[in-house]
């Protein structure tokens, strides 16, 4: 029976390709929309976790400067003091819960090796830094403590910095002039890739603190102390101790703010992710209106459908049809249109999560939670919609339903 | 006339309107049918045979009075246990067959089968049975565009009679065809009658279409103006 009833509607969808097509058109762009906002977004949700991890989990990030306040007052306090060495040695002797504990000063400086020269981010820092950023060595070594210590003139290169100078050669034991510096490449970088902004992070040269202070920054301060939580211990319980140590070296009263800002890559992490997903449910929320807009074609073609079979109902009850079988009848015929749009709108919506994912170079991230619920959807569309133009069909009164012509 | 009563109008009126408007489209109408009769309805337009025929075909119900089908008080039940009647008891032919467009003639006459939930397979071979009993064997797979009038007339008796019916109601079933293909229809009918004893009420306009039944209702103003049975004619 209900066999014959979805065979019926089908015969009826394809007797009005055009019309059936058109009508299907609102849930078909409803569903695929929905279907994209949604994949597209848990996409972006786990391009933005992933950036974050290249960050380095569990990262607690020092800076000079006062923490950026909602316009609080300057004061009297002073202009922004550098990190210097002695905060670090002071965070590695009195800090408990951090896995690694690294300086870090940046700056872009042009690299020169034989002809030709590129412009890279040039970090110096120490050998716990690979640790701390949860960076990995394709090949070579890291540098020892006592090559940090004396800043020799070693350092370790990206992938970028590779393709440029050696194209697929190996560049160890090569030697790169770095401003006015030379050093001797010992290992290559682990492949990073882009971050979230376009930022090319394997477009680096790391090379020992002191070298880089010395021969490239001609200063002795640290720009960043990196401090990476070990397992047991959460960012956020960390935070408050890193601050401790640092009022107590810096000689900042409790009462003062700090002269530095300590940012838990944890949190932005989360903050990130929390915007995206937000804004993924919004999107996914208008895209949903445009599912409701269908779900009104749906209705109004099957009024247009019940009128015009009228002297069909006619008959069908003459010969003994049960309002309930009429009712049936266009219920399933107004389901099985949306079902169909849905199917067809799912397709749509996961190509062009699939294209736009690859044109962003986000992951592929179809979720079988929202297709079922986007096929569950659409036929509760079919039938909520169609629900009452079925009614009107099943409550025709047989005889006025002959006579129409 | 020993058949039991199949259908009793006991001053049946049934009006339309309210106050001044109100019309009786029939007016106290006693009438009895036996099992098995043939019965030929006629009478001008607005004589109130058509009324008759809707509630004899339990489409429609009395104003007042009673209308007993099968012993039943059909007047008085909802619409969903007039279908049931229907789809258990009445076969309808139409003046314009009113086949389901772009189905097939083996698929309309299976349609009230679909809804007393016969199987497939048996559905199949009863709607054969009856297009063989109307003469339509080899055009079971034409949809009714490519019929002639005739042919889709017997059709749509298949369709009412595949359910094997007590009553079959007919409302005008020779109007739109020629003189021969009406005397076709006539004599399949009277055969039905006569073989399956099946109860035939006939709406019609024509004196010798109704000449074919055994027995002929004269409607007009909404009373019953005749009552003759062939024999009686003849006689």
């Amino acid at each position: 029976m209900i066999w014959e009833t979805v065979r019926l509607s089908l015969r009826s969808i394809r007797r009005n390709v055009l019309r059936s097509f058109l009508t299907l058109l609102g849930i078909v762009i409803g569903v695929a929309a929905v279907i994209a906002m949604l994949t597209i977004g848990s996409g972006t949700t786990e391009k933005v976790k992933a950036d974050i991890s290249k960050l380095g989990s569990n990262l607690l990030v020092v800076r000079a400067g006062r923490p950026a306040g909602p316009g609080g007052p300057g004061g009297l306090d002073q202009a922004a003091r550098p990190l210097a060495e002695k905060d670090v040695t002071a965070l590695v002797a009195h800090l408990s819960g951090a896995r690694a504990i690294s300086p870090a000063s940046q700056k872009q400086v042009r690299v020169i090796f034989g002809t030709e020269s590129l412009t890279s981010g040039v970090t110096g820092t120490d050998s716990a830094y690979l640790d701390a950023r949860d960076w990995k060595l394709v090949s070579g070594r890291p540098f020892s403590d006592s090559e940090t210590r004396a800043g020799t003139g070693v350092c370790l290169i990206g992938e970028t910095v590779r393709q440029q100078f050696f194209g697929a050669g190996d560049p160890e034991g090569e030697i790169i002039r770095v401003n006015r510096t030379s050093c001797k490449i010992i290992g290559l970088l682990e492949p990073k890739g882009y971050t979230g902004f376009g930022q090319d992070q394997d477009n680096v040269v790391l090379m020992p603190l002191h070298a880089y202070q010395r021969r490239v920054a001609g200063n002795r301060d640290i720009d960043n102390i990196y401090i990476a939580a070990d397992d047991r211990t959460p960012t956020s319980e960390l935070q408050p101790r890193v601050e401790d140590i640092l009022r107590d070296t810096r000689r900042i009263t409790p009462d003062r703010d700090p002269d530095f800002a300590i940012r838990d890559m944890t949190q932005i992490a989360d903050a990130m992710t929390s915007a995206t997903t937000t804004m993924t449910g919004m999107l996914g929320a208008v895209a949903g209106v445009s599912l409701l807009v269908g779900g009104i074609g749906i209705m109004n073609i099957m009024l247009v459908s019940v009128t015009e079979r009228t002297r069909e109902i006619g008959i069908r009850l003459a010969i003994g049809a049960h309002e309930k079988h009429i009712l049936i009848q266009f219920l399933v015929e107004a389901t099985v249109l949306s079902l169909l749009g849905g199917i067809i709108g799912i397709l749509i919506g996961l190509s062009l999560a699939g294209l736009t994912s690859m044109a962003l170079t986000i992951p592929f991230a179809p979720s079988p939670a929202v297709i079922l619920l986007a096929v569950g959807f659409s036929a509760l569309i079919g039938m909520v919609f169609g629900f009452f133009p079925a009614l009107r069909g099943a409550r025709l009164d047989p005889i006025d339903a002959l006579r129409h012509e | 006339m020993s058949a039991p009563l199949l259908i009793t109008f006991d001053k049946v009126w049934k009006s339309y309107g309210e106050g001044e408007a109100r019309v009786h489209a029939l007016a106290g109408v006693d009438l009895a049918i036996r099992r098995g009769e043939f019965v030929a309805i006629m009478g001008p337009s607005g004589s109130g045979k058509s009324t008759a025929m809707n509630i004899i075909g339990c489409l429609d119900t009395p104003t007042a009075g009673t209308y007993s089908f099968m012993g039943v008080d059909a007047g008085r039940l909802d619409r969903n246990r007039r279908a049931l009647l229907r789809n258990l008891y009445v076969g309808f032919v139409f003046q314009g067959y009113n086949l389901l467009p772009r189905t097939t003639a083996a698929e309309n006459v299976e349609l009230p089968l679909i809804y007393r939930g016969v199987a497939a397979r048996e559905r199949r071979d009863l709607a054969m049975q009856a297009l063989a009993a109307v003469g339509l064997v080899g055009r079971e797979h034409h949809t009714p565009a490519e019929l002639s009038g005739g042919q889709q007339q017997r059709v749509a008796i298949a369709r009412a009679i595949v359910t094997r019916p007590t009553l079959l109601v007919a409302d005008e079933p020779t109007g739109n065809l020629d003189t021969a293909r009406t005397h076709e229809i006539m004599e399949l009918l009277t055969r039905l009658n006569a073989e399956l004893g099946l109860s035939i009420v006939m709406v019609t306009h024509e004196a010798d279409v109704a000449d074919y039944a055994g027995r002929t209702i004269r409607f007009l103003d909404g009373h019953v103006a005749s009552d003759t049975l062939k024999t009686e004619e003849a006689a």
